[in-house]
């Protein structure tokens, strides 16, 4: 099963805003991209896939090269005067998240 | 992940959220100062806790503060708890002291918990006296810097979608 990424999720890494800017002005390849920053290879293709599961961007396979074009629909997604307060909670759920997975694990240390 | 899902209906916001982990424990980290400090505020900002009491008119006064230092302050009012079940209040902005800014506008509350299958369910409810004042708010959010700062992306990405 694919998985399913929240778009304010992806656009939160300044890094991964710099490449929906990127391919905004023209869809391109991985290496295309990757050029453009001093971070990794690896890194950068990361981000990438954040964004692809997000559906901010989609990939296109031609021959051995992958395109990354913008979804002008999902970016309209992001366009609401609503996003600060998405933003702030989507936020404070993924601290809280984290927050809840270590209670856990200190739980289940005093058991053992 | 779990989705959070927001809706809006004029002054009203609903947003409900799933956390894998058992109610008493997710009720733990709404409901304590250490707990509520680490998950508040939203990254790179940091919570502090001046003063909580959590109990029906008692009330918690806090303070975010920036990456800069910058110290902004809130009161939340608890006027109903339902221990494990819900809570209401009121949000409002303060001082240092808990002194309310009257000029900015009331939030008022209530959080619901839900426990299916191991999984903690939370519903938030928040309500402000119009829509007019539910948009200063978050007006001003974007103005301090509590949201990441689109800066003119959504702009630029929607004028070249």
């Amino acid at each position: 099963m694919e998985k399913r990424r929240d778009v304010f999720q992806a656009i939160a890494d300044p890094t991964r805003r710099e490449i929906l800017l990127l391919i905004a002005g023209e869809p391109l390849n991985l290496n295309s991209i990757a050029d453009e920053f001093e971070i990794s290879r690896p890194a950068v293709s990361q981000h990438i896939k954040i964004l692809d599961e997000s559906g901010l961007v989609v990939i296109q396979k031609k021959g051995r090269q992958r395109v990354c074009h913008i979804n002008p629909d999902k970016i309209k997604e992001i366009d609401d005067w609503l996003n600060p307060f998405k933003e702030l909670w989507e936020n404070r759920f993924n601290s809280l998240d984290s927050l809840l997975e270590e209670l856990k694990d200190e739980s289940k240390n005093k058991n053992l | 992940m779990s989705k959070t899902t927001f809706t809006s209906d004029k002054n009203v916001l609903t947003v409900t959220r799933s956390f894998d982990a058992p109610l008493p424990l997710v009720w733990r980290t709404w409901t304590e100062p250490e707990l509520l400090d680490r998950w508040w505020a939203p990254k790179p900002w940091k919570s502090k806790t001046k003063h909580m009491e959590f109990k029906e008119g008692g009330y918690r006064l806090y303070a975010m503060i920036g990456p800069e230092g910058e110290e902004h302050w809130g009161r939340t009012d608890y006027t109903s708890i339902e221990h494990h079940l819900n809570f209401t209040g009121d949000d409002i902005f303060c001082d240092e002291n808990g002194n309310v800014n009257k000029e900015l506008p009331v939030a008022h509350f209530a959080t619901n918990f839900n426990e299916v299958s191991g999984q903690t369910e939370i519903t938030m409810i928040t309500e402000y006296e119009s829509e007019e004042q539910l948009k200063q708010v978050i007006e001003m959010g974007m103005k301090e810097g509590l949201s990441m700062a689109f800066e003119n992306l959504d702009e630029v990405l929607v004028a070249e979608a």
